[in-house]
């Protein structure tokens, strides 16, 4: 495994080469399909940026969190709220959305410190099975339209490009989401990324090497909340339309699956989750109403006990088989 | 004053109903230490086995029975497949495979029964005991049950040599199986136990909320709060916890809040009493060796 320098830095240009090329393939995508693919894509993205920000707290910080989409949930009412009421331009939603979920993320990352693996589980739970009930309250009514919700206006393309509103969302979210994780792969490459899988695996040793471990935590909550509140905002712009019964405790667990699934601690992982959690229902609907969701719950245990590190380490496994060069051990 | 004894004793009778989920938690906490996310699909999967049998024309409490029994099988078929192997990997995957779990037989139900709601009889009369009109006479037999179960479980702990052994296998299992307790036994058989006593509760609550797939989800949320509130690994005090638990939902409920915010009350519940005092009322406060 120990490359030599010069190897190494080919294999990272390589590597961002590789990534460029996936981008640019993402960004001609919309021209070769219909109106609602490109949607669905739309969607995915979206996904992805939650996806990698759950990864981060669950799959590297090893802070279980089965509340996920009460922050997908405040992300996406923060955008609708501040265009349906104040005429905020869409994209000046995003970061609204980014500092709402930060804070109430490091807030309920706070007293989220006390409590260990299986309890962080429940409070957070507990958290995604009380929040649609919330956004229904009637003194909040007058901000989040009760039961009714909010309906929201797709944008249009600016400076007259020749992309209709479908098309032009979806590169909106590429750019935001290529953004979004070339911030995450730097934050998880680097020190902060190390401490955080110090944390997860060896707290104590984790403290004694000088590591503050509330901070960290509280701080990984926050952050992991800010990249689900994006995700939800850019969300809702797509659907054009928030209500408190599309943030049941089920949306949670469907990015619960998509961690699992995609793989754990990766962050292509969040790639191949966000497909699976958008496509498989989709075919899975034709059977029954109920198939995606019994398909959801085979595949979350299937991989816990077949692949721990879910679609990533398959696809992984079979780009390093497919790389190694005829008798060259690895 | 009338309305508050009323509404007092209506949070009694849900306080009972919350108290044998929580049993049922605190069984499987005692056996493996691990809080079971699935109790409430699972309680919620074996009423719509119960109701299977009343339509096909079983009396009700051969009914009753024979739900309880099946659950108990599914309780111990479930450790066996799909808990044991798992072991003690990690919390993930422990959390992980609950959710599955949860997510399985939730869709179950609504593949096999559909999703439409249907109402679930209840073996006690319609009009109320004693000439009171503060309780219906559902309401005190379910309260009845709920006390029923915990004596039986207390007297299965407390009085016969398998109760013993499985006390002793979750307290110390190396030392359990040394004395020749076969660990491993003992943990599927609590999770049997736990299956048999959610499927009560679910029997019981079915008739008030009537039965439909996502009929525990609330419940499960009370359950844990009332676990958490009585300790959780206590019998006891989980039931106490239920009935505490439900008193002050519908007190907050009538008085303060309304009833739209009674889920923000167990999630307040929860993470207060995990922050404060995460040993409950009457648990062990546990301390961990590094």
């Amino acid at each position: 495994m120990a490359a030599l320098p010069t190897d190494s830095a080919t294999a990272r240009r390589n590597q961002w080469l590789g990534l460029a090329l996936v981008v640019l393939l993402a960004a001609v995508l919309p021209f070769f399909l219909s109106n609602y693919r490109v949607f669905q894509l739309t969607l995915v993205l979206a996904y992805a940026i939650v996806l990698l920000g759950l990864n981060m707290l669950t799959g590297y910080n090893g802070q279980i969190s089965l509340g996920h989409g009460a922050f997908y949930a405040i992300g996406a009412y923060t955008a609708a709220i501040l265009m349906d009421k104040f005429g905020v331009p869409y994209w000046l939603t995003l970061p609204a959305a980014a500092a709402v979920c930060l804070v109430a993320g490091f807030l309920f990352g706070l007293p989220a410190l006390r409590l260990e693996g299986l309890y962080l589980a429940l409070a957070t739970f507990a958290l995604g099975v009380a929040l649609p009930q919330l956004l229904k309250y009637k003194h909040f009514e007058h901000w989040t339209g009760g039961v009714q919700g909010i309906v929201i206006i797709k944008p249009d393309a600016p400076f007259g490009l020749p992309v209709n509103a479908d098309q032009w969302l979806y590169l909106f979210t590429l750019g935001v989401a290529a953004l979004m994780f070339i911030l995450g792969v730097n934050l998880l490459r680097g020190r902060i990324g190390r401490a955080l899988v110090a944390i997860r695996d060896q707290p104590i040793a984790a403290e004694a090497m000088g590591v503050d471990i509330s901070l960290y935590k509280a701080l990984t909550f926050g952050v992991s909340a800010m990249y689900t509140g994006v995700g939800g905002a850019l969300g809702a712009i797509a659907v054009q339309f928030v209500a408190p019964d599309s943030f049941t405790i089920f949306l949670s667990i469907a990015f619960l699956v998509g961690i699992v699934v995609g793989g754990l601690a990766s962050v292509s992982g969040a790639i191949y989750g966000a497909l699976f959690i958008q496509f498989v229902p989709n075919i899975a609907d034709q059977i029954s109403k109920a198939a995606p969701w019994a398909i959801y719950g085979v595949f979350l245990i299937a991989c816990m006990f077949l692949m721990p590190g879910g679609i990533a380490q398959v696809v992984g496994g079979a780009w390093q088989r497919l790389r190694r060069k005829p008798g060259k051990s690895v | 004053m009338d309305a508050f004894i009323a509404q007092v004793l209506s949070g009694l009778v849900t306080g009972g109903i919350y108290a044998s989920v929580a049993l049922a938690l605190v069984m499987i906490y005692q056996a493996t230490h691990l809080v079971n996310f699935a109790q409430g699909e699972l309680a919620m999967f074996c009423t719509y086995l119960a109701w299977t049998m009343l339509d096909a024309g079983f009396p009700y409490w051969a009914a009753f029975a024979a739900t309880i029994a099946l659950a108990f099988v599914c309780g111990v078929v479930i450790e066996r497949v799909v808990i044991r192997p798992i072991g003690e990997s990690s919390v993930l995957a422990v959390v992980v495979v609950f959710i599955g779990l949860l997510v399985i037989f939730n869709s179950l139900a609504g593949w096999i029964f559909t999703y439409t709601v249907k109402p679930f009889p209840s073996p006690f009369p319609a009009e109320p005991l004693f000439g009171n009109h503060y309780v219906s006479s559902h309401g005190i037999g379910a309260i009845g049950v709920t006390l029923v179960v915990l004596a039986l479980l207390y007297a299965f702990f407390r009085f016969t040599s398998l109760g013993l052994a499985m006390r002793a296998a979750a307290q110390n299992p190396v030392s359990a199986r040394l004395v020749g307790i076969r660990v491993g036994w003992t943990r599927a058989l609590g999770w049997g136990l736990a299956a048999a006593v959610g499927s009560i509760a679910g029997m019981m609550v079915a008739p008030t909320v009537y039965l439909d797939p996502n009929m525990m989800a609330g419940i499960l949320l009370y359950a844990f709060a009332a676990a958490l509130v009585g300790g959780i690994d206590n019998p006891w005090g989980a039931v106490a916890g239920g009935f505490l638990v439900g008193v002050l939902e519908n007190l907050l409920g009538a008085y303060v809040i309304g009833t739209e915010l009674k889920l923000t009350v167990a999630l307040v519940l929860i993470v207060g009493v995990l922050v404060i005092r995460p040993s409950g009322l009457f648990g062990r406060v546990t301390v961990k060796r590094v």
